[in-house]
């Protein structure tokens, strides 16, 4: 898609096609020519890993279907049917119910590199954007599935975050009879969880698939963040980056496997096999894990409209970022101020999902009697989470305009290829000789 | 670059699964499970047959008495995996000794003929029959509480089999200053908050909740058939390994498949490397 194609039809088949529809010439120019940065490290492999679990995840899924029942006085019986009578149900049911942390773990590190490197900066706004709403889109589908299995998690957190909507004013009220499809979470609510579920996948795979567009425009980033410049800084895709990626991906799925084979319950709460049960709340209703920080968000506010609109906030500043960040440097490696207040924002996100598990008022440091600060004491997880929402929010409204402006970033490479050569340690010794007549 | 990478994803990963674990709540206390050895820990674990049976037999004398297992057919005894299991029989359904299981037990049919509600023995093909017609008739002949379905039990417990057995083998009596109501009864084990039944320091509040279930073991009520010691823990112990496989019952075939798909990835890897090593070799990266 960029550049002009290099593709030339072989057969008169192609040739025949390619006049009519050029969908070869597409997918050639797509993952076989499509000129890559060289020097990709293996935090760029997990866009490939999303790709990879969004297939899995739809593969799964249909097959699920196909034998669950959504329906309130089936719905649990007909998942763990699904594990116990359904030849591989057990294999089926696990992968998927894993491999939503999978993606989301994916997905996470998918955008930490992205915050590191600046991948988000000019010209790949666009490209960061659509990839924030497959984020927003993962959030929702992930939702909507949990509550599937309608154990006690599924439906009291099913309560819990569509009566957060009932927060805005006015027409809060409305729109939770609307969402429920009645008055309470009951059986319309699953029916409409359950096709929205089977749905926003495949929205997914349609802004997966502007998302790449959007990609092969101006091309990858990488990790030294100046652009390409010539050929000799760029591999084809096929081989190089199919034969790395798919290496980085076969490690990824046997870490996927230790959790479906021998851990598959680990990720997830023992009370969601316990079917739902309206009339008994659990003690403590918490999300999975993926959500964990913006639930501490949503808690660390007194008022409960504006948690909401904190946590709906701390979303919806991702998809102005590539404007808040004043830096013309794009990657962090030259960027040592930026870098650190980096770590310390990826170590509040990391306190911040610590929070969302703990309830509020639990002890921070044990059998320490804090002092009593405002509405909460000090040493309780409300205050770690207010703490740990004010730094997510100042790292992008007031650390990253400011880094941009006031620091002095290291040097920066003329091109990709130059400070790989001049690094002995990453020249492998066959290619010293002449290394700009190879790759 | 990756040794690093995944390091710090690990560590990303830990830290994660610290905070999931350290979830406790301020009013909340119980004992920490007592940790047993099982057959079926680890990565090679399997299920103790002969083990599996005799919890069967307690499920079967002791705790169907109360509690359903409404996920459970008595075919499941018979498949791959399950107590009973016989190579010759592939087909649970044909097995006798699940045969003569299920037909020790009633279950409630229609007669196809009149149309009026019988009792029959039970078939293979049978659910494990209910003790209680409906929720209310549990709650009614349970002092108010309502036994719970075992079907899933060891997944749907934090410490699963551990958690089972220790909450079967640890009522104690009350220790003094605690004055539990009628029909219920102390267990360190059963989560709870006992501050209102505690009339002792304030600081010393003792660890776990009032539960509804009566002990429900004791020494020697279930005879195994294989002459196994029943002790209060043995009988706790075989029933905690049986819920386990019950609710879990595909587990060996899991673990059996994942070293397959383990291996076929290990190799997978590293033909990969070495074709990612091969490929890359000329490119200065």
């Amino acid at each position: 898609m960029s550049g002009h194609s290099t593709y030339e039809p072989k057969t008169g088949f192609e040739r025949w096609l390619d006049t009519r529809l050029p969908i070869i010439r597409f997918a050639n120019d797509t993952i076989v020519t499509f000129p890559t940065p060289k020097n990709l490290n293996y935090w760029w492999t997990f866009g490939g890993v999303l790709a990879m679990m969004l297939g899995v995840q739809i593969v799964t899924g249909i097959i699920l279907a196909m034998h669950y029942v959504p329906h309130v006085d089936y719905a649990f019986n007909s998942v763990e049917r699904i594990m116990r009578d359904v030849n591989y149900g057990w294999l089926i049911r696990y992968t998927h119910a894993n491999g939503a942390s999978m993606f989301f773990l994916a997905v996470y590190i998918h955008m930490f590199r992205n915050l590191y490197y600046g991948s988000y900066k000019a010209p790949r706004e666009v490209l960061w954007i659509l990839g924030c709403v497959i984020y927003l889109l993962m959030v929702m589908t992930g939702f909507f599935g949990y509550v599937l299995p309608w154990g006690q998690m599924s439906f009291h957190g099913a309560v819990v975050i569509t009566n957060l909507l009932g927060a805005f004013p006015v027409v809060g009220n409305a729109i939770t009879t609307w969402l429920w499809g009645g008055f309470a979470v009951d059986d319309p609510t699953l029916n409409r969880f359950f096709s929205l579920h089977y749905l926003l996948p495949f929205v997914i795979a349609g802004v997966v698939g502007l998302h790449i567009w959007a990609l092969h425009v101006p091309g990858n980033n990488n990790p030294t963040g100046v652009n390409v410049k010539s050929e000799t800084d760029t591999v084809p895709f096929h081989p190089y980056y199919t034969v790395k990626d798919g290496f980085a991906m076969s490690l990824f799925l046997i870490m996927y496997a230790v959790f479906v084979f021998y851990m598959p319950n680990v990720l997830g709460d023992a009370i969601n096999y316990v079917p739902a049960n309206p009339l008994q709340t659990p003690q403590h209703i918490v999300p999975e894990w993926y959500l964990l920080p913006f639930y501490a968000i949503l808690r660390a506010l007194p008022n409960k409209l504006m948690g909401v609109l904190a946590m709906f906030g701390a979303i919806a500043t991702l998809f102005v970022l590539p404007w808040l960040d004043t830096s013309k440097v794009r990657s962090m490696r030259y960027r040592p101020t930026a870098r650190l207040y980096y770590f310390i924002f990826i170590f509040a996100c990391l306190v911040l999902g610590l929070c969302g598990a703990h309830a509020p008022d639990d002890m921070v440091i044990p059998r320490v009697s804090g002092l009593q600060l405002l509405d909460s004491n000090i040493n309780s997880y409300t205050w770690l989470s207010r703490i740990g929402a004010l730094y997510y929010f100042a790292y992008f409204w007031v650390i990253t305009p400011l880094l941009g402006l006031t620091e002095t970033p290291l040097p920066v490479p003329e091109s990709i290829s130059s400070p790989v050569l001049s690094h002995p340690a990453s020249a492998p010794a066959g290619a010293t000789a002449s290394p700009e007549k190879r790759g | 670059m990756l040794r690093k990478g995944f390091a710090v994803a690990a560590l990303g990963l830990a830290v994660l699964a610290g905070s999931l674990a350290g979830q406790a709540s301020a009013a909340t206390t119980n004992a920490e499970p007592k940790e047993l050895a099982w057959s079926f820990d680890g990565p090679f674990g399997k299920f103790d047959k002969a083990q599996l049976q005799r919890g069967y037999k307690v499920y079967r004398e002791v705790c169907s008495a109360c509690h359903s297992m409404n996920l459970m057919y008595f075919r499941n005894l018979g498949q791959k995996g399950g107590p009973f299991y016989d190579p010759k029989y592939p087909n649970p359904n044909d097995n006798p000794v699940v045969k003569s299981l299920a037909h020790d037990i009633q279950v409630k049919d229609i007669d196809t003929d009149t149309g009026d509600p019988i009792s029959r023995p039970a078939m293979p093909a049978d659910k494990f029959p209910a003790p209680f017609p409906n929720e209310y008739a549990a709650r009614a002949s349970n002092g108010g509480s309502l036994p719970p379905d075992l079907s899933v039990m060891a997944k749907a417990r934090e410490g699963g089999p551990n958690y089972i057995y220790s909450l079967l083998s640890g009522f104690k009596t009350p220790p003094a200053g605690l004055t539990m109501p009628a029909g219920k009864y102390y267990n360190p084990y059963y989560p709870g908050d006992l501050t209102g039944n505690w009339s002792g320091p304030a600081d010393k509040v003792p660890e776990g909740g009032s539960i509804g279930m009566p002990p429900p073991l004791t020494d020697g009520k279930v005879t195994f058939d294989d002459g196994s010691p029943n002790k209060i823990a043995d009988e706790a112990r075989d029933v905690a390994a049986f819920l386990t496989w019950a609710s879990e019952p595909k587990m060996e075939e899991r673990k059996s498949f994942g070293f397959g798909a383990m291996i076929y990835l290990l190799i997978f890897s590293g033909l990969l490397y070495a074709s990612y090593r091969k490929i890359w070799k000329n490119v200065a990266h």
